[in-house]
């Protein structure tokens, strides 16, 4: 695996200048334990500013662990992870959002995405709350808001911010079918305009091959697929090489057959 | 939904049919003799025997008095439940120090300490004050402490990932996510309140409401007497509205509270 990893150690470092808009992302030898067990074993990954990953694979596999490591929020037994090349315990620049909103149910949308910012950023929560598509809702209790639209103020609180690194933990889990495919919309054009570097982890494969540059699938603990996706967007569903990838990860998943990503991911 | 006007008055007053039936039955029962006024006075009875103390100001005396006791021991017992409760439940060094402590004095009931209180401040004002401020200081520290505790733990992680610290986390996060356990402390302690103070005035008091009742108690007025009880059934009534009003203020926010 990585084979070509100090060409992308490189280019992150160089690319992180000209796309300051997102991080470059490079993990080595990670290492969590829980105890005894080893949750994540020495993980290798290097992600370019601006590019939208997605993370798939069963449930229980690592997959928010690897995402809390990244966020900060996870000690690591071993290993080195650097954002833009540098090596740093917090990192102001990044945000996470999680399956639920843990929007604070006692302050109003506009407080909530307001959170941790000082009153003379008013007009620019009103903004990305216009983006989302919910400055008329502002002044409502989140209680009154339906699932689809909590996860779009917490996607406002986390824009707030201009993060250059945007963490997605299943954000869209609970959700409805259509209201998935909207949000899939909604997260595609936000990515596209802020130029943030994604990384989105999903358990449902169309998801990810709809939204992703690149596909990575985790199991047990250890990254066995890296699948780059290399279909025009905005992407049609129905299309064949999209239901070919979506079959092929699929099949990997549930442990079928043995592929060859270079030839199908034309 | 379109009721007619007749059938909507119908529907509201059928719960108080029987309550009027009574009432009237009662007053029947007195004026026929059939009841004795030393058991019972007739409604109308207590009712003139309200309005003649309130008229001659001695009610509202003993009123003011038994609520400045109920309130002052509310505000000793409570506040230092609720500094205790957020002092334990925020810091682990001042639940290892002080909690089992507490929770041992937890299980003795306040009013079995009334002889002790007797002896250590006779029928004084200090009697009441004591024994009202223990009694409402448990409810509120124990929700206190267990609302700060179950504070959902995401909500803080997300707040400090937002850069939220120290007081900032407390009031944003911590204490919001607490106030509907303390709310509950408050109800419940506001009504053990008049319990306690109704058996502490009963016991020894040379002013309030428990006074008011006992002294009639002596002459055999027993219409006071009622007075006295109902004086203290409007009291507990009050305060329990406060309570609601409280949480229909603090918790607005709560699916639970929107109507
Ligand atoms: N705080 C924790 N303490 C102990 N074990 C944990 C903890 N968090 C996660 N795990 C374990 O780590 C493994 C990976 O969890 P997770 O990353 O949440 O999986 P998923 O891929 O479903 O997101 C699971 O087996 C889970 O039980
Ligand atoms: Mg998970």
């Amino acid at each position: 695996m990585n084979h070509n990893s100090r060409e992308t150690e490189a280019l992150a470092s160089s690319a992180a200048i000209v796309n300051a808009k997102g991080t470059g992302l490079s993990l080595r030898s990670i290492v969590k334990r829980y105890g005894e067990r080893e949750v994540l074993r020495s993980i290798d990954l290097d992600i370019q500013p601006g590019e939208f990953v997605a993370i798939v694979g069963r449930s229980g596999c690592g997959k928010s662990t690897l995402l809390r490591v990244i966020a900060g929020l996870e000690e690591i037994q071993s290993g080195v992870q650097l954002h833009d090349g540098r090596q740093e315990s917090t990192h102001d620049d990044t945000r996470i959002m999680f399956q639920e909103s843990r929007l604070l149910p006692w302050k109003k949308v506009l407080a909530n995405v307001s959170l941790g910012l000082t009153r003379d950023r008013y007009l620019e929560v009103l903004d990305v709350l216009n983006e989302v598509g919910l400055a008329d809702r502002r002044f409502d209790w989140p209680s009154r808001l339906s699932g689809g639209q909590r996860q779009r103020v917490a996607l406002a609180r986390a824009l707030v911010h201009r993060p250059r690194l945007l963490l997605l933990d299943e954000p869209l889990g609970a959700l409805d079918a259509l209201t998935r495919i909207e949000m899939h919309a909604l997260i595609e054009s936000l990515w596209r305009e802020h130029g943030f570097t994604a990384l989105l982890v999903t358990h449902d494969v169309h998801e990810a091959i709809a939204l992703a540059d690149r596909v990575i699938l985790i199991e047990d603990g250890q990254i066995t697929q890296d699948l780059h996706v290399r279909l025009p967007r905005p992407r049609a569903r129905s299309d064949a090489a999209f239901a070919a990838l979506e079959e092929l990860l699929l099949n990997q998943l549930l442990g079928k057959t043995l592929i060859k990503p270079d030839a199908l991911a034309a | 939904m379109s009721q007619s006007l007749p059938r909507l008055v119908w529907q509201r007053s059928l719960p108080w049919v029987a309550p009027v039936l009574l009432l009237l039955l009662w007053q029947l029962a007195a004026q026929t003799g059939w009841l004795s006024s030393r058991v019972l006075p007739a409604p109308l009875a207590i009712g003139k025997a309200a309005w003649t103390l309130a008229l001659s100001g001695e009610l509202w005396q003993h009123v003011a008095v038994s609520a400045r006791r109920a309130l002052s021991g509310f505000a000793i017992g409570g506040g230092a439940g609720l500094l205790l409760g957020l002092l334990t439940g925020s810091f682990r060094r001042a639940e290892i120090l002080l909690d089992t402590s507490l929770q041992m004095v937890r299980n003795i009931p306040p009013l079995a300490l009334i002889p002790l209180v007797i002896l250590w401040f006779g029928i004084d004002e200090g009697a009441k004050l004591f024994l009202v401020s223990i009694g409402v200081f448990f409810p509120i520290y124990l929700n206190t402490y267990h609302g700060i505790r179950s504070v959902d733990a995401t909500l803080i992680e997300m707040g400090r990932s937002y850069g939220l610290s120290g007081w900032g986390l407390y009031r944003d996060v911590i204490l919001p996510g607490a106030t509907a356990s303390i709310l509950v402390g408050v109800r419940f302690s506001l009504g053990f309140m008049w319990v306690i103070l109704i058996v502490a005035e009963t016991i020894s008091a040379s002013s309030g409401i428990g006074y008011m009742t006992m002294n009639a108690r002596e002459f055999l007025q027993t219409d006071i007497v009622l007075v006295g009880i109902l004086l203290y059934a409007l009291l507990g009534k009050f305060a329990d509205l406060t309570a609601r009003g409280l949480e229909r203020f603090w918790l607005r926010w709560h699916p639970g509270y929107q109507h």
